[in-house]
């Protein structure tokens, strides 16, 4: 952890209990397993995984919002620091302050019984952040203009707009507090491409003029590849692979993260059929396979990635990949530039 | 290439209480047989609506225009869908000739009811097989859709399978009456990427194997270069430009679809900015007149588009386009 980590998670692990058979040991959903990770100050972090493969749970304990079972997550801006695995209550709601979490559907997120002014006031209310009401309009105000909604749109309420105006009041509500730290979960993954772009843009824009700090997590490698300067890749609960985006993209060094390249359909009609295609599907968590969790599926697993897991590794470039045989399958499959 | 399906100016509106609704305005395609079609839009473009008009499964406020015509050419004659009207007629074509894939799998299931006694269900209504032959046939094309150990499957609930299972089962039980025509609605949609590319392999194999002409339903414009043969795009219930995927995709000429293209994130181009299309769909109450693009086109001219609604302008080997711009803005990048 370096000075200018925000939020650092040491072999974070999150179970589940299931309710099983009376007698014997109760299984367990491991639903994020042993994930260190590191997130710089003002970097737009992004998370990539399908789905199961943990990336929301991950997200949620990072804002104490799932129960961490092992390890610890360390907050620390300029001004305090938690260890959010013991962090008492006043601690808590202060941390709140600072770390917010804009949702996938801009249709479930917001009260349709409340205008939009409200809405987005509601934070400032709860926190108890503004002590008159020209304080908060003004703080609402400022706000939403910034995610360009004008004095008429916060008259009226959610039904009015559509997808992308709705996302908008979202990441308002969610920036109004003034965080540090925001999780965004699949924040674009319920518009239409055209407003896709729009919101990305303004994610990113916000970010550089207020100095934030973003996890965004996502299924989608392409957006994460335009809009994040650092990617890790989660599967099954663990972290596979994690580098610089150019980095990343330029020479994945997991098979998984390969895969994930190879499948996202090509734009040219002429380059059909020659992607490397996955077998299977993600095993269930409650029952995870011995060794290496991608072994099942990959076309490269040996003997030792059935019985043992890998751990990550550093291979350079703040390259991280967890697989026992990257070396060996850079060397034979060189990537092109 | 024999023609499979003609359908001349489907227009569709919808009686609300808050008045008529324009869904789908004058649009004409056609298909051959073994031809893959991809219809493109985003929400709210009248792609589900427009696909759904050709089996007449239109909510029963659905008012089709008089000009409306669908043909339907068969090996035994030719069927104007539009002049079907008892449940009975409607028969031989829903689940018969014409099969339809949904996006979501769960919900299209019955969920009390056996994946196999669905699949046994509907080849005794559209085949004249008894109950063992159907079996035989379901677990047949359980294993072609490449679930494994099919026989168990059979006899399984939609809750039992997975969400890539489930869409295999399907197409399985899609296919199994050897329909004619395919519809595939956003059929890889609710599935991860890695899911997707094995469903979309399979779906290519299973074109070239059975032969039937299938209309490929997307928002991905990925999905449609990799799956169809050509493409019609869809904007707020028109076609704007219709051609082979070559030809839009690489060169495409409504401001629209450019609009599109430039608003996709592309690994092969992480420094190209994401330029968003402006402003929002307009809700089908407030169709603009003229173009229906002109409220966010960046190139809209004043008094033109806002008035007239532009015809088609055809740039060869079927590319045509609906915009009023001079053929030389249209084709140049």
């Amino acid at each position: 952890m370096t000075d200018k980590t925000l939020i650092s998670a040491r072999e974070l692990s999150v179970h589940y209990p299931l309710s099983g058979s009376l007698f014997g040991p109760k299984p367990v959903v491991r639903a994020v397993e042993k994930v260190s990770v590191d997130i710089a100050k003002g970097s737009f972090f992004g998370l990539v995984g399908e789905s199961g493969s943990g990336k929301t749970t991950f997200g949620r304990a990072l804002l104490n919002a799932a129960p961490i079972t092992n390890g610890n997550v360390i907050y620390s801006d300029d001004e305090v620091e938690y260890d959010l695995g013991n962090i008492n209550s006043a601690e808590l709601k202060d941390y709140r302050k600072r770390a917010q979490l804009i949702f996938q559907d801009p249709y479930a997120a917001l009260s349709p019984r409340m205008t939009v002014r409200d809405i987005i006031a509601e934070p400032l209310q709860v926190m108890g952040l503004t002590k008159t009401r020209e304080e908060t309009d003004e703080r609402v105000r400022e706000i939403a203009a910034k995610c360009r909604l004008n004095l008429e749109h916060l008259r009226r309420f959610p039904h009015a707009f559509s997808g992308g105006q709705r996302q908008r009041i979202s990441i308002a509500r969610a920036l109004v507090a003034r965080p540090q730290f925001i999780v965004a979960d699949e924040s674009v993954a319920a518009l239409d491409v055209s407003i896709q772009a729009d919101v990305l843009n303004l994610l990113k824009s916000i970010q550089m003029d207020m100095g934030l700090t973003f996890l965004f997590i996502s299924h989608d490698l392409s957006v994460v590849a335009h809009i994040c300067d650092h990617v890790a890749v989660m599967y099954l609960g663990r972290l596979v692979e994690t580098a610089p985006t150019r980095e990343l993209f330029a020479s994945p060094r997991h098979p998984y993260t390969k895969a994930l390249m190879s499948a996202i359909p090509s734009l040219d009609p002429d380059d059909r059929g020659k992607a490397q295609r996955l077998e299977g599907e993600i095993p269930s968590p409650t029952n995870p396979p011995p060794g290496c969790k991608f072994q099942t599926r990959c076309p490269f697993a040996i003997e030792v990635c059935r019985n043992q897991e890998p751990k990550l590794e550093h291979t350079g470039n703040e390259h991280n990949v967890a697989c026992h045989r990257w070396k060996e399958l850079m060397a034979e499959q060189p990537v092109p530039a | 290439m024999n023609k499979l399906l003609d359908v001349e100016n489907l227009t569709l509106q919808f009686d609300t209480d808050e008045g008529r609704i324009t869904a789908v305005d004058n649009v004409s395609f056609d298909l051959e047989a073994g031809e893959v079609m991809g219809l493109v839009g985003e929400s709210g473009s009248g792609k589900s609506v427009t696909a759904k008009s050709l089996m007449k499964l239109n909510a029963r406020n659905a008012v089709y225009s008089d000009e409306t015509g669908v043909k339907l050419h068969l090996e035994s004659g030719e069927i104007e869908i539009m002049s079907l009207n008892t449940s009975a007629e409607m028969q031989v074509v829903r689940g018969g000739a014409i099969s339809m894939i949904f996006q979501e799998p769960m919900a299209s299931f019955a969920p009390a009811i056996s994946i196999g006694d669905q699949m046994v269900e509907q080849l005794m209504i559209h085949t004249d097989m008894n109950k063992k032959q159907s079996k035989q046939l379901s677990i047949e094309m359980l294993e072609r859709v490449g679930i494994s150990d099919a026989a168990t499957r059979f006899n399984q609930y939609a809750f039992e399978l997975s969400g890539g299972m489930r869409q295999r089962a399907m197409i399985a039980m899609a296919l199994s009456t050897k329909p004619k025509l395919l519809i595939a609605d956003e059929p890889t949609t609710a599935l991860d990427v890695t899911i997707q590319a094995q469903v979309i392999d399979l779906m290519k194999d299973l074109v070239e194997e059975f032969g039937m002409g299938i209309i490929f339903i997307t928002h991905d414009l990925g999905v449609v270069a990799q799956t169809a043969d050509k493409v019609a795009v869809m904007y707020l219930g028109r076609i704007v430009e219709q051609g082979t995927v070559r030809d839009v995709i690489r060169r495409p000429a409504h401001p629209y679809t450019k609009g599109l293209l430039a608003a996709l994130p592309r690994l092969d181009d992480l420094d190209s900015p994401l330029v968003p299309i402006p402003g929002d769909i307009p809700s089908p109450l407030e169709r603009p007149p003229g173009c229906v693009f002109s409220t966010r086109c960046g190139v809209a001219i004043e008094g033109r588009c806002t008035v007239d609604v532009p015809k088609f302008v055809e740039l060869g080997d079927g590319h045509r386009v609906a915009c009023h711009l001079p053929l030389a803005e249209l084709t140049g990048s």
